[in-house]
């Protein structure tokens, strides 16, 4: 039988009813509704608010969504609940002071910022990296990658219902955290790379602390894809659930896992190399389907590439300094500062006043653990800059989820914002 | 890379569209008037394959002007290249077309624009804050807010510094 | 005293309720499963195989505020986030405690901008800072036990 459609009038709608005057806002009501369905005015489907304080969201994303029953009609993502303004701080600091905030916005891979953005201060100023710098960066960038996959399996696993793999997972990071806090003395904010190097060398034993990763990691990543892999609920909740094809993906901007799990071979690491990538062999994980699944999979492969390129440069690690000998930008190193009046001098001159970056704009993009990570740094000559620009990897992997999870049911989002490992850091920034 | 041919072509394509062409550390800028910036954007997709946007944000060059510079960081995967494009704006009409209808992901990257630097994208099919809340005053990037907000607190002022602090109660 | 000297050694315990309830409350906070930023990182690390959370009787995170006594305000209040975080406090029910985790809840940290409430003692009372940017996960646990410390000298008609 069919079921003549009801009339929709917008007039009668309770929405309608609420007084917007007294209330200055940016936005006026009929933008508002047009977010929405029609059907949502009338009460035919339901408006459902999902966040900011949800264990599922990954930190505070708030989630407007519109049920027909348990399916997404539409789904509108309301960020910037964890907008920090780093960009305008970044103003405010010489462009060695920038360096902390940089960890602050991708927290979960604070090295592969630090590169960026030091690689951005690199070209723009036009410093060479010595080449043991460059090696040490590699590697580790893709403890970063692990460090940051790592956190991505157990939160998704978890999500879903598999908890037992984030207390592994977790288990595995301290190993990570230990190497981090072994090179820069911190757990997490390392902030270890420096414009034209590295703060220091690494110390005696970070050959012994990375053999243990490598020695470690393929057993436990065996262990992992036994618990998920052919997991039947695993599979059934992750197969063919958020496709998104490889034309919409790079319409949307979408990098990283996200875009390869798509089928597009697009890896910054191999299409413009930065520090050294082209010197290893490794290959680019890509998947078919674009679903939770492949993106899933693409992740799991990234792991054992990570092991690979660290493995290569651990074998092929060359001696010799750290840090440009370029004293423009590079500090003079502590035993001189003991005797000689000059680099005393240097160095409080480079710590308070910094040293001067030509005008003019670079971009400089890594391949960070969750997709293209690019600083846009504008210089104007002075030792501040003029904008520090982040194009973060997760903003742009979040602005599609909308249409992802059209259709999807309510259960799925919860996957899909799992797969496509968003950290609101870095959305907000 | 290609920049000289990227450039020539461009410019027999699109004429006086490219005012100007910078060539800073082996990154091109194109400089657009704002007139003809959906024009060079469509180009550069449809023609040149600069299939993705990679970075869309604005720069604030106070104290001149025109003071606010428009970047499109654009990528092509196949032809793994990179270019810029670049339109000024001046203060007093911040306002140039939206670049949704050609890349999906300039919907959110535009927004933020908007919210942080106050410029409006004419034909946004969505234009109002994401990152501050709906009920907030100016556009906080732009060089006129200064960049602290607080007073750092030293021994000498630190009981002044404290005593101005709103603290909560139950 | 008393009636344990004229009794004997016979089982009995007698305390003060005030410090019966302290001594209950104390060890069984069940924290708000609440992160913000960096430091949720940590106090999942806090919670999670290494240092193991639950040793100090705190291992039942609850993601609703109408279940839990413990906010623990991990990482930077934005502006936008302060009302929803005020919310979720008034949600809470008595007695509750709330411990500002990292320098950006203590006091903004290096964050002094726009964006930032500067300490979230603006918007919620505080009982333990806990520094570090973001703290380890010992200095979470070290606060957490210097909470437990405060709520057993706590008087009892401070709740009502």
């Amino acid at each position: 039988m069919a079921i003549a459609e009801p009339p929709i009038r917008v007039e009668d709608s309770p929405l309608n009813q609420v007084k917007t005057e007294d209330v200055q806002l940016d936005i006026t009501f009929e933008q508002l509704k047009r977010l929405v369905s029609p059907r949502a005015l009338t009460g035919e489907t339901m408006l459902l608010n999902m966040g900011p304080q949800h264990p599922s969201t990954h930190g505070v994303l708030r989630l407007l969504l519109e049920l027909d029953g348990e399916t997404i009609v539409s789904c509108i993502p309301d960020i910037g609940y964890l907008h920090t303004g780093i960009e305008k701080t970044a103003e405010g600091k010489t462009y060695l002071k920038v360096i902390p905030l940089t960890d602050r916005t991708d927290y979960l891979a604070p090295m592969s910022n630090n590169l960026a953005y030091c690689g951005a201060v690199e070209k723009l100023v036009g410093i060479d990296v010595p080449i043991r710098a460059q090696y040490l960066r590699v590697i580790l960038m893709e403890l970063t990658r692990m460090n940051s996959h790592l956190v991505w399996l157990g939160t998704h696993a978890l999500d879903i219902g598999a908890m037992s793999v984030f207390l592994y997972c977790m288990r595995e990071r301290e190993m990570i955290l230990d190497i981090y806090e072994a090179v820069s003395g911190a757990r997490m904010m390392s902030s270890y790379i420096r414009p034209g190097g590295l703060w220091r060398d690494v110390p005696s034993h970070f050959p012994q602390l990375v053999q243990r990763v490598l020695d470690v990691f393929p057993g436990r990543l065996l262990e992992y894809e036994k618990l998920l892999k052919e997991n039947p609920l695993w599979k059934e909740r992750t197969v063919g659930i958020g496709k998104i094809s490889a034309q919409d993906a790079i319409a949307w901007g979408m990098t990283g896992p996200c875009l390869r799990g798509s089928g597009v071979n697009y890896d910054v690491r191999k299409a413009q190399p930065y520090s050294c990538y082209d010197h290893f062999e490794f290959s680019v994980p890509l998947g078919s389907a674009g679903d939770v699944y492949d993106r899933y999979r693409c992740r799991m492969e990234e792991f054992h590439q990570s092991l690979k390129i660290i493995r290569q440069a651990m074998a092929k690690l060359p001696p010799g300094p750290v840090m440009t000998d370029d004293r423009k930008v590079a500090p003079p190193p502590k035993h001189e500062i003991a005797y000689s009046m000059e680099s005393l001098i240097h160095h409080f001159k480079l710590w308070t006043e910094g040293f001067k970056a030509p005008e003019g704009e670079v971009y400089f993009a890594v391949e960070s653990g969750k997709g293209e990570y690019g600083v846009l740094l504008s210089g104007d000559g002075s030792p501040k800059p003029r904008r520090v620009h982040f194009r973060a990897p997760s903003f742009h992997n979040l602005q599609p989820l909308g249409e992802i999870s059209k259709g999807a049911l309510l259960a799925d989002i919860v996957a899909i914002i799992g797969s496509i490992d968003i950290v609101l850091g870095d959305v907000d920034r | 890379m290609g920049a000289n041919e990227l450039t020539q072509a461009l410019r027999e394509a699109l004429g006086d569209g490219i005012a100007d062409v910078v060539v800073f550390r082996d990154e091109v800028t194109l400089n657009v008037p704002r007139e003809r910036v959906i024009e060079v954007l469509t180009h550069l997709r449809d023609v040149q394959q600069f299939n993705m946007l990679t970075d869309e944000t604005c720069v604030d060059y106070y104290p001149r002007e025109p003071r606010f510079g428009i970047l499109y960081q654009l990528y092509s995967i196949p032809r793994n290249i990179r270019v810029r494009v670049k339109v000024m704006l001046s203060e007093y009409d911040a306002s140039l077309p939206t670049a949704t209808g050609l890349y999906r992901n300039a919907n959110w990257l535009e927004r933020e624009i908007y919210d942080l630097f106050g410029i409006r994208f004419e034909g946004h099919p969505d234009l109002r804050r994401i990152l501050l809340p709906p009920d907030w005053q100016g556009h906080p990037l732009r060089k006129e807010v200064p960049v602290t907000v607080e007073e750092n607190a030293f021994t000498f002022n630190r009981e002044r510094v404290d005593a101005e602090k709103p603290y909560a109660t139950e | 005293m008393g009636l344990e000297q004229k009794l004997g050694d016979m089982g009995i315990v007698t305390t003060s309720l005030e410090k019966a309830v302290n001594w209950a409350r104390s060890n069984a906070i069940w924290p708000m499963l609440f992160g913000l930023a960096c430091c949720a990182i940590e106090m999942m690390s806090t919670q999670a195989s290494r240092y193991d959370l639950s040793r100090f009787g705190m291992e039942l995170m609850r993601a609703s505020p109408r279940q839990s006594d413990l906010m623990i305000v991990a990482g930077r209040v934005s502006r936008k986030m302060a009302p929803v975080l005020r919310n979720l406090y008034d949600q809470m029910p008595d007695p509750k405690w709330v411990i500002a985790m990292g320098d950006c809840a203590s006091c903004g940290g290096v964050f002094n901008n726009y964006a930032i409430v500067q300490g979230v003692d603006e918007i919620v009372p505080v009982d333990v800072y806990v520094a570090g940017c973001p703290p380890r996960p010992e200095t979470l646990i070290d606060g957490i036990m210097k909470l437990q410390e405060k709520i057993k000298h706590e008087p009892l008609k401070k709740w009502q």
